[in-house]
């Protein structure tokens, strides 16, 4: 559960064998968890510092290595006081700011952030939280720049898109957890049942919620995968995802690949199937986030670390299958998704109804994993750049370890005993291509189809 | 004869509203066939889907939820459940906030138009190219400017409300009948007293035809201002039962819409009737 002890020269800190890298097998790593207590508060620290001077995975174990474990600890304290640093850690402090507003879009993606409301999750960290229902992206962007939200449900894109200035003026803003990963799906309307193959799918008019989602540029991923051009030879524009239904039953669109319960509301009203979930273009994929500017991160720094600690610790709470049910029926009603009960059950559960009258199960349907990988950003900035959203050239590290606080989420993570994983790069494989987060430019000269020239 | 025709034209319309409701409970009832279902299957999927029931709701339906939104108008369930009563008094408060700014500023600036020949001409371009513009097309603009989504309703409430009363309170105050101006100069009376004693008695039917203009368009405006921007008032409500598909709620919402809109009206016929002057 900890990082495991740092000054380990044996040691290796990136991920094997069990979910922190740390022990052989995961039994061992559970067992170390639950032996866990201040001592882990003070590997968190250590691990931290040593991190910072050691940034070369080689170059800690050589020196450790050659000096041994106490020694380094001693040398390592002489320059910074890892004492008072593990006080500092310990001592919550008290919020600066209690009551706060965290805007939401009503979908099944922003589960962590709804569900700690009437949850207590938020109360829990000493918090008094208004959750406001928001009616689209783009006012919901709007109010947070306003200081009308201190705090918002996104999509994973936005906060860098608003950091680039792509669609608004950029201002420095940050993502410190992404809420779901999975959960999407392309659903099209009934009169396509036949037409499986997106060969056939020239003409149509696909619906995505913003220009800056996951949803855009997984759709477009997969449709020219499938050698469709996106920008000639479909349309796709954005509509609110509460509004895709009522489009989708009026013939408006013919299908979209939408945020859930929209997939399954249109299965439940006998308008739509789902085609494919999203989990079958990218499994783990990120979708939505909780994202704050950078002001409030800087401003109110405690405010900051118990509102994220509450959603890290909700969307732990939601990544418990055993869970699911009980979260369905806490956050469908009215003041919520508004949403049948069943419907959400069966996005959050994984057992549903795909319209073609089958019943499937596929339990991480939508999942939920707080840490924001910065792979994932440089992976979204990728195909900003593909599809002609961002122009020039990108220092895709250095603004996805800006605006995807991943050092702050793995330190909140371990404070409400969670797993962050030892690394914040991983690579991972779309539709069966693989992405190296190491390589972006070659990466968006290998597609076929693109804007980019 | 003249209570006959009320009585006449009530007996029509109470005969029009139950055609009305039999078409629609006639239109809207009984299921399409079965639809062939594995039990599991069907249990996950709405009524619509298994039964072929209409998607939309019966009179009855509707009926009913309007008795339920009768019984506990002010229910309060968290930021985003709040009842009918409360919604509307939300929207009642943004429409009345906006449109009094703009009977403070169309009622003088109106006057000006209408007493200077000068201004009139000099001012029309203005006037001409910012009426014809929908309200809703502030709201981006608006949301970046002011910085606070609150506001920014009010303001296009403003905005499209302010026209109607400006264009007639400037012809209103141009068309006052020259004699009683020159009566007014005959009896040297200051342009202040003149503009209060003669000109605003003689133009206010005008005026107020202007503003019951305005409230009705004000009406119109603020429920789609509050489903574009949401948080609270009908048009929240609207979006929101949308969102679930819920018909029967925006059929009963719509329903309230029009009564509050109508009893805008009526208040401004009032008003209207009270300064009304027979030549």
């Amino acid at each position: 559960m900890t990082f495991d002890d740092p000054l380990d020269a044996e040691r290796s800190l990136p991920a094997r064998g069990c979910a922190c890298g740390g022990h052989a097998t995961q039994a061992d790593h559970d067992r170390a968890v639950a032996a866990s207590g201040d001592e882990r508060l003070a590997r968190i620290v250590q691990s931290a510092v040593v991190r910072a001077l050691f940034p070369e995975e080689r170059s800690r174990r050589a020196f450790l290595r050659a000096v041994g474990a106490s020694t380094a600890l001693a040398v390592i304290a002489q320059a910074f006081p890892l004492g008072m640093a593990t006080e500092v850690f310990a001592q919550a402090a008290a919020p600066e700011k209690k009551d706060l507003k965290v805007g939401f879009i009503p979908i099944t993606c922003a589960t962590p952030i709804i569900m700690a409301h009437p949850m207590g999750f938020y109360s829990k960290h000493g918090l008094n939280v208004e959750v406001v229902k928001t009616a689209g992206w783009a006012v919901i962007r709007d109010k947070t720049l306003n200081k009308e939200y201190d705090a918002a449900h996104m999509l994973s894109p936005m906060p860098l898109a608003i950091t680039l200035g792509a669609g608004s003026n950029p201002i420095p803003y940050t993502m410190p957890a992404v809420e779901n990963i999975n959960g999407q799906a392309i659903t099209l309307a009934v009169k396509h049942k036949d037409k499986r193959d997106p060969k056939r799918w020239k003409g149509f008019k696909f619906a995505v919620p913003f220009d800056y989602s996951m949803h855009n540029y997984l759709l477009r991923y997969y449709v020219a995968e499938h050698g469709i051009d996106p920008d000639t030879d479909i349309q796709i524009r954005a509509i609110p995802p509460p509004e895709m239904v009522a489009n989708l039953r009026a013939d408006n669109i013919d299908g979209f690949l939408a945020p859930d319960p929209v997939n399954q509301r249109a299965v439940y009203d006998g308008v739509g199937f789902i085609h494919v979930l999203s989990k079958e273009i990218w499994d783990r994929h990120p979708c939505c986030a909780f994202a704050a500017s950078k002001a409030f991160v800087t401003q109110m720094p405690n405010t900051y670390a118990a509102l994220l600690k509450s959603i890290i610790d909700a969307t732990a709470f939601a990544s418990k299958p055993e869970n699911r049910k009980q979260i369905a029926e806490a956050i469908a009603p009215a003041n919520y998704l508004n949403q049948p009960v069943t419907v959400v059950e069966q996005v959050l559960t994984g057992t549903f109804a795909d319209g073609l009258g089958n019943v499937r199960t596929v339990p991480d349907r939508i999942d939920f994993d707080p840490f924001p990988w910065h792979s994932f950003a440089v992976w979204i900035m990728t195909q900003m750049k593909r599809w002609g959203q961002i122009k020039g050239d990108v220092d895709y590290a250095k603004i996805a370890r800006e605006v995807y606080l991943a050092t702050d989420t793995a330190r909140l993570m371990t404070e409400v005993g969670l797993t962050p994983p030892a690394a914040t790069s991983k690579s991972f494989v779309v539709m069966g291509k693989t992405f190296d987060p190491a390589k972006p430019e070659d990466y968006v000269r290998s597609f076929a189809i693109k804007r980019a020239a | 004869m003249r209570i006959g025709l009320t009585l006449r034209a009530g007996l029509v319309s109470l005969l029009l509203f139950g055609l009305f409701v039999g078409a629609w409970h006639i239109g809207t009832a009984g299921t399409g066939p079965a639809v062939k279902m594995d039990p599991e299957y069907a249990k996950l999927m709405g009524a619509t889907a298994t039964q072929g029931k209409s998607a939309m709701p019966g009179p009855a339906e509707v009926g009913a939820r309007i008795w339920q939104h009768l019984k506990d108008p002010f229910y309060d369930r968290g930021t985003n459940d709040k009842g009918l009563g409360i919604q509307l008094a939300y929207s009642i408060a943004r429409v009345l906030a906006g449109y009094l700014i703009a009977v403070a500023v169309a009622i003088p600036i109106g006057f000006l138009i209408g007493m200077s020949p000068l201004m009139s001409r000099a001012l029309d371009p203005f006037i001409q190219i910012l009426k014809p513009i929908s309200p809703l097309a502030w709201m981006p603009l608006a949301l970046y400017t002011i910085r606070d989504s609150g506001i920014s309703a009010i303001f296009v409430i403003f905005i499209c409300s302010v026209w109607p009363m400006l264009i007639n309170t400037a012809f209103g105050v141009a068309s006052v009948r020259r004699e009683w101006l020159n009566v007014a100069k005959t009896l040297e009376m200051s342009p202040g007293r003149t503009a209060w004693r003669v000109i605003l008695p003689a133009a206010a039917p005008t005026i107020l035809t202007g503003m019951r203009i305005s409230i009705g368009i004000a009406w119109l405006v603020i429920v789609a201002a509050e489903m574009l921007v949401g948080g609270t008032g009908i048009g929240y409500f609207v979006w929101n039962e949308w969102n679930n598909l819920s018909i029967t709620n925006v059929i009963t919402a719509i329903l309230f819409i029009g009564v509050v809109g109508m009893a805008l009206d009526q208040l401004m016929a009032r008003l209207q009737h009270m300064v009304a002057y027979a030549d």
